[in-house]
């Protein structure tokens, strides 16, 4: 097999798979502390999802009024629905002022205040006093193009410290050997056409969320969890792969994206009678509340007959009574997305939105190193050596349940910047790399061999589209055991069905039919994970709401899924606990209660 | 009056035609370029009638539709699909746009035609080789230049006015629609750098908080770095995001003038 490819052999100390706000942060950090380090990534920096994030970063800079790291620990907390671990979350939230303070000084654009400041915003679940004060402004803002002017600013302080880029090459699976450690990534020169073995003593992924798995995401198309893909077929377990956060306002049909920010500026959400509705629901936090609250209101609004438009299938999103000049200055690119995808001039008209498919909180499960870890010989917390992962491609988990806004653009940069500082105190720079057995690329060259020629009867598109309605209709906002059953039987056939695939395009260069075809391969194994584990558990909480389980049970389940599946679709479930201690006196551990907005 | 013709392997011939499937009540024709390395074949035009009744508004929603149902050999970049990350920026209707904020419906031309970015190396169908454009972004150190230390525990301050100068530059997303829509950057796109790389580069000389202005200019006095800009202004027509590059080239030009006194 080996000798039908020729393969291109590069050396490095650390690989960064994924050129997102994540692996930007690592793969110039790790430069910058003289590790010989390379990023692959399938799209140019600057287009990766990061940069369609818009309301904001969270830190308690305290800009706006009182701040206090503790504040945004105890939110994230209850925001993960005390799934998270508290050791994580502690260092994420007193990491974040360092870590926003810093993007500023790279040159950041962020909206100011008065007194020239970061301009911080109100965000959903984000309070002050442990809960007990009034709305935190948390979130530090871009106007609503913040992960794009972050991404743009990580993407240029990484040309500054000269990191080595390989853009457009698609990873394909990890090199992991005979001890379990990983020791590179075979890629796809997607260009070229050509296949390159990248040896590290260390390999970062940072490839991202695999939001693609349903139908109707915010997510690009690009959103494939390759990383979460490459993990399983390299025989790890991922971690509580249930929780899938819908985002309460994707513009109605398209699926784009409007921030949380609208509503943190005072937009509101409003049924068929143009009732305030979250007031019922959460009568403090109103449109404010956690994501999965809204979500699900939303939900239970047009179930029960107060949807909007001709169908009464969505929500109206409200900003008309917003001054004019704030919209300009504060929320310009929702303003043209709605006026592009939904035809709506947001000063007269409210937004037609839907929950829709936005964030995968679980992933490959690590510790707040950004170090892999796994199930193993009863620990929990064995590291897998050679392999990190972060950002949304990995479960750290600093999101448990249910993610709060803007969190996620603070978890790129802080475990980015946690995982260069790691490996520059456990890995000498240009150590000799080991031998590698002769057969080490074997299993990912017969993949790739396979899906090259693959000529089924069942074109890789088509297997998709099932995928995505099944995840859709089966794995949706609320789930009840027997539509989960369902689903998985579905998603089960789905993914054998993919045995049958068909590649139209044989060429090798720039060859996006054998790409979607690989990528349909990460999608499938972890969609099944998802629905595997969405069908296992037992209980209510965060994202994953079951209406034959409505409780949280702590007893039973405040408790980490791990997810293996192999090959042929044969899936293990098992369990780590969640991490209830912090990492010093800073903090106090916060025992669960009722989550109450 | 001389007469110029393409050399004969560039000749874009007709291509293959797929009609819309019977029963389609209302459709719509995509003229597509293609073109791959792997034989010795001519540029063609492949013609695809889609049926808009089952396609999403956008071009990018048939571009996809074509590639998912009907012709999955069909190459385009894609990522995004709402404008923000750059990748579908192609020749559309005879405008360079991103396919995903284009509506087929604001289409004019009957048979919509679609090419890739214009003179452009083309590495397969709607594909540009886009790695010199990335270098010249590169070439000017777009990232911030400071001597002094910013404060060690806090943000350097920035009032909303100075803040305010950067709207209108910062949004950029390096599509490159500006630059390859110039017909300066055709004709000289290696020394040149074109409207998008400028834009950059006023983003940061503006910059309240950078502090390299002066080296900033001194890199741009060059014949052609700079001043091949002849105010055409089909860079600030074109751009997807309303962005204009021409009047950032134009700041440039007069800070030029006004450091020489």
């Amino acid at each position: 097999m080996t000798s039908a490819y020729q393969i291109t052999e590069h050396n490095y100390d650390m690989i960064v798979v994924g050129a997102g706000g994540a692996g930007l942060r690592a793969t110039f950090g790790l430069a910058q502390k003289g590790l010989q380090t390379a990023c692959i990534t399938k799209v140019f920096p600057t287009r990766s999802h990061t940069v369609a994030a818009q309301g904001g970063i969270s830190a308690a800079l305290g800009n706006m009024s009182e701040d206090d790291w503790r504040y945004h620990f105890y939110d994230t907390i209850k925001g993960s629905d005390w799934l998270g671990d508290q050791d994580a979350i502690e260092y994420m939230c007193r990491e974040a002022i360092p870590a926003v303070i810093e993007l500023e000084h790279q040159g950041v654009p962020f909206s100011r205040t008065e007194e020239g400041k970061i301009y911080q915003r109100p965000f959903g679940g984000m309070t002050t006093k442990y809960g007990e004060g009034p709305a935190a402004q948390r979130t530090c803002a871009a106007a609503d193009r913040t992960g794009h002017a972050i991404l743009h600013t990580l993407y240029q302080q990484s040309l500054k410290h000269d990191a080595r880029f390989f853009i457009e090459y698609f990873a394909l699976d990890l090199i992991m050997d005979a001890d379990g450690a990983c020791r590179g990534v075979l890629a796809l020169d997607m260009a070229e056409g050509t296949l390159h073995l990248f040896r590290a003593h260390g390999v970062v992924l940072a490839t991202g969320g695999y939001g693609r798995a349903y139908f109707s995401a915010t997510s690009a198309h690009t959103c494939t969890g390759d990383g979460g893909g490459m993990a399983l077929r390299a025989g790890l377990g991922l971690q509580d792969m249930e929780f899938v956060q819908f985002h309460p306002t994707g513009i109605y049909g398209a699926g784009c994206l409007i921030t949380e920010g609208v509503r943190g500026e005072g937009g509101i959400l409003r049924n068929s009678t143009g009732e305030r509705f979250m007031e019922r629901y959460a009568p403090n936090a109103k449109d404010l509340a956690s994501r999965d609250v809204v979500s699900r209101s939303m939900t239970i609004e047009i179930r029960e007959g107060r949807g909007v438009g001709p169908h009464k299938d969505h929500i109206n999103l409200d900003l008309t009574h917003l001054d004019p000049k704030d919209i300009h200055e504060k929320l310009p690119g929702i303003a043209e997305s709605a006026r592009i995808f939904a035809n709506v001039d947001v000063e007269k008209e409210p937004i037609p939105v839907l929950p829709t498919v936005h964030y995968n909180m679980g992933g490959i499960p690590t510790n707040y190193h950004g170090e892999v870890v796994q199930l193993k010989n009863g620990n929990p917390d064995e590291v897998v050596p050679g392999l990190y992962s972060i950002g949304e491609a990995a479960c750290v988990s600093v999101h448990g349940a249910n993610r709060l806004g803007s969190n996620s653009l603070l978890d790129l940069v802080v475990f980015g910047r946690a995982v260069a500082n790691r490996c520059a105190e456990t890995i000498k720079p240009e150590q000799r790399h080991v031998r590698l057995p002769g057969d080490a690329c074997d299993k990912a060259l017969a993949n790739l061999d396979r899906l090259r020629n693959a000529n089924g009867g069942t074109p890789t598109a088509t297997i998709r589209d099932r995928m995505q309605r099944t995840m859709q209709n089966d794995a949706a906002v609320f789930r009840t055991g027997e539509t989960l059953a369902d689903g998985v039987r579905k998603i089960r056939e789905i993914h054998d069905s993919f045995a049958d695939v068909k590649v139209s395009d044989r060429s090798l260069v720039w060859n996006s039919d054998l790409v979607e075809t690989m990528e349909l391969q990460n999608l499938l194994g972890q969609a099944l994970a998802t629905i595997v584990s969405a069908e296992n558990r037992t209980e209510s909480r965060g994202a994953h709401a079951r209406e034959d389980f409505p409780d949280r049970d702590d007893q039973q389940w405040q408790k980490h899924t791990l997810c293996w599946v192999d090959d042929d679709g044969a899936t293990r479930i098992d369990y780590r606990p969640v991490h209830m201690y912090t990492l010093d006196d800073d903090v106090a551990v916060v025992p669960p209660k009722p989550r109450v907005y | 009056m001389a007469e110029f013709t393409l050399p004969k392997n560039s000749k874009i011939h007709a291509g293959r035609r797929f009609s819309a499937p019977a029963g389609a009540k209302r459709t719509r024709e995509f003229k597509v370029y293609r073109w791959s390395p792997d034989d010795n074949e001519n540029p063609r035009t492949d013609t695809y009638e889609v049926d808009l009744d089952s396609c999403g508004p956008m071009v990018l929603d048939a571009l996809i539709k074509i590639k998912n149902e009907i012709d999955p050999t069909l190459t385009f970049r894609r990522s995004c699909r709402e404008g923000i990350c750059g990748s579908c920026a192609m020749n559309i209707d005879g405008v360079n746009t991103l396919a995903c904020t284009l509506a087929i419906a604001d289409c004019k031309k009957n048979e919509v035609p679609i090419y890739p970015l214009p003179h452009m190396p083309v590495i397969k169908d709607l594909v540009p080789d886009l790695t010199h454009f990335y270098a010249q972004y590169a070439s000017i150190q777009p990232w911030i230049r400071t001597e002094s230390a910013p404060p060690p525990d806090r943000e350097r301050l920035q009032s909303k006015e100075d803040r305010a100068k950067l709207d209108g530059l910062y949004e950029c997303i390096l599509c490159a629609c500006c630059t390859t829509s110039c017909p300066s950057y055709w004709w000289n796109g290696d020394r040149y750098l074109g409207p998008a790389v400028l834009l950059q580069a006023y983003r940061w000389i503006v910059d309240s908080r950078d502090e390299d202005t002066g080296a900033r200019l001194d890199d741009l006095e060059d014949p052609f770095k700079l001043y091949r800009c002849h105010t055409i202004m089909n860079c600030a027509r074109t751009c997807p995001k309303g962005l204009n590059p021409a009047k950032a080239i134009a700041e440039i030009k007069q800070l030029m003038l006004a450091r020489q006194g």
